[in-house]
């Protein structure tokens, strides 16, 4: 089972816009994702339908062997979406204590789960405090938290640095590629910064639903014969249209 | 287990939130000791000009409850200056009554106490000319009751309608509301990213807000028995069944609704659409008057439902029995939202 995700000739259109169009996807495990794209390239759909919470028109998406959507599949799915999606009313604590029970953790593992992940992200003081009084930076942490919770093999992190400090941001990008290289998890991550792409291992570069290339990033960089990252997405732009 | 951890997150939030805590619990009670007051205030004494009439005649009024202002002459404009409920005027044998009318039903009760108070003189006068008529002419009408008694007053009949009221409009708002901010902040998406099944969520929303609904209830009830004394003719288990049924049809309603409102104001929106009319279908007004196709209309009102079962437990002592039409409905009602609410959160996961 080599390859963990695999999605195939995806199409999608809301009413009848087209958001993504003929996307083919292939993700072994262990591997550093990247989608690279503009705002409403159509990156979010795309990832919510390997979480399976968005329909495909057609084409088909496999996660782990098995066609997606698949509940017990989501087991293994670690989703961060681009709101916070968080219990404001309650602490930290008990925002990682709901979504651990979600994924039927035992009391033990749930209390080592949550030390652990809080203290990835640095949030293990403040677990205490309710999250209304988290700055957005907190907030975005605690998200990341609630989707390494569980252990999953997979995660679907979209735009998981928006708002979070430079320092902070290198620390959780070290911590992903240390979840890659030592526990062997495939992370699919959604940016438009150009400086996170390069960290990826392999990158598709997302435009009006479309992949307009893929590779890795120095593939990329030797393929626009250029040095820039940046200037690789804008060439890739013009050659399409 | 899934769904012990959405109730108890649930219970935490609100336990958190004290002010939609006391709307819940401590409202219905301040607005049902309102009404209670507003409706068991003593009636106004009706004022009444009386222009020629005899000594007898103003008596007569007095013992009638009726206060009597005699007048030599008046304008047209005496009840309007003097503040003055009517105005009789007797001229040649002949009675003319002017009423102010500014409240109808002030109104005509004057002009019934008016009318009887005048026939009963006449009576007397014609037995004391003939005293052989006396016999033919009852006494007094003795009057019994099959339900309440003659201190029975609108309220007695009001107040098992409000209870079931309060209790679907409270619950309507803020499961209604719970279930939209879970949608607009994302963590409904979030939940649905979870291997939880769409039917255990709506279970658990259920659960966890039914809890607080059935606590309401209890408080509600309890308060309109013991403090405001409500009559309570019936099996108090058979009101809190009524209402507890009633907050599940409102849950039920309240987060399918919430599906289609984009915001709490959108939300605030369905109150005059799914809620006000309710009350007009709850018994309040009487439905027998109503034209044929507004009793059919009111047939698709849950509330039309609790408030024939309340007012029949409450007021007229009805068993269980009696209600168990209106509580099948009930049931019903409840069980064709929750299956539509499975159906629109498919808009998120299609498991």
């Amino acid at each position: 089972m080599d390859q963990t995700i695999k999605v195939e000739q995806v199409n999608k259109s809301f009413g009848k816009k087209p958001v993504l169009s003929d996307v083919n996807l292939t993700i072994p495990k262990g591997q550093l994702f990247g989608l690279i794209g503009p705002s409403g390239a159509g990156k979010t759909t795309l990832v919510k339908m390997i979480v399976g919470m968005e329909k495909s028109d057609t084409g088909s998406i496999h996660v782990l062997g098995e066609k997606m959507p698949n509940l017990s599949l989501l087991q293994e799915i670690g989703y961060m979406a681009q709101s916070d999606a968080l219990y404001v009313e309650l602490t930290g604590e008990e925002n990682l204590k709901f979504f651990a029970s979600l994924y039927k953790l035992s009391k033990g593992e749930q209390k080592k789960r949550i030390a652990y992940v809080a203290n990835l992200v640095n949030l293990t003081d403040d677990l205490k405090k309710r999250v209304a009084a988290y700055s957005g930076g907190m907030k975005r942490r605690l998200s990341l938290a609630i989707a390494l919770i569980q252990d999953p093999q997979i995660l679907i992190l979209d735009e998981p640095t928006v708002g979070i400090d430079p320092e902070l941001k290198l620390s959780i990008w070290k911590e992903f590629l240390r979840l890659k290289n030592e526990e062997e998890k495939t992370i699919i991550v959604t940016t438009h910064v150009m400086d996170e792409a390069v960290k990826c291992d392999y990158v598709a570069m997302v435009r009006d639903g479309r992949i307009l290339t893929s590779g890795t990033p120095s593939e990329l960089k030797a393929l626009y014969k250029t040095d820039d990252f940046d200037e690789v997405f804008l060439k890739a732009g013009v050659k399409q249209s | 287990m899934r769904m012990t951890a959405l109730i108890k997150r649930i219970c935490q939030q609100m336990l958190r939130d004290k002010r939609t805590l006391a709307l819940m619990f401590v409202a219905p009670l301040l607005i049902l000791t309102l009404m209670y007051f507003l409706f068991n205030g003593n009636s106004v004494t009706p004022k009444l000009g009386v222009v020629g009439g005899d000594s007898s005649l103003v008596n007569a009024f007095k013992d009638a409850e009726i206060k009597v202002k005699e007048y030599e002459k008046v304008t047209k404009n005496t009840v309007v200056d003097d503040d003055l409920n009517g105005l009789l005027q007797l001229e040649n044998g002949q009675m003319k009554l002017t009423l102010q009318n500014d409240d109808p039903s002030s109104a005509k009760g004057l002009q019934a106490k008016v009318n009887q108070t005048v026939s009963a003189l006449a009576q007397s006068k014609l037995i004391q000319h003939n005293p052989a008529l006396a016999g033919m002419i009852p006494k007094k009408i003795e009057t019994n009751y099959i339900y309440g008694n003659k201190d029975t007053v609108f309220f007695d009949v009001l107040s098992p309608i409000l209870v079931g009221f309060f209790v679907f409009f409270f619950v309507f708002i803020i499961s209604g509301i719970g279930l939209l901010r879970e949608r607009t902040t994302g963590t409904l998406e979030r939940l649905l990213s979870t291997p939880i099944r769409r039917g255990e969520i709506v279970t658990a929303y259920l659960a966890g807000y039914g809890i607080f609904a059935l606590i309401q209830t209890v408080i509600v009830v309890f308060y309109s028995i013991t403090v405001l004394d409500i009559v309570l003719v019936g099996s108090i288990w058979n009101v809190l069944l009524i209402n507890l049924l009633t907050a599940l049809v409102a849950l039920s309603l309240g987060i399918l609704l919430s599906t289609f409102a984009a915001s709490e104001f959108q939300m605030m929106q369905f109150i005059p659409i799914a809620v006000i009319p309710q009350v007009f279908f709850a018994g309040i007004f009487p439905l027998e008057g109503m034209a044929n196709w507004l009793q059919m209309i009111a047939k698709v009102f849950p509330m039309y439902y609790t408030g024939d079962a309340l007012k029949g437990v409450m007021y007229r002592g009805a068993g269980f029995s009696d209600i168990s039409g209106d509580l099948i409905a009930l049931v019903i009602f409840a069980a064709i939202f929750v299956v539509l609410n499975i159906f629109s959160l498919k808009k998120y996961r299609t498991l």
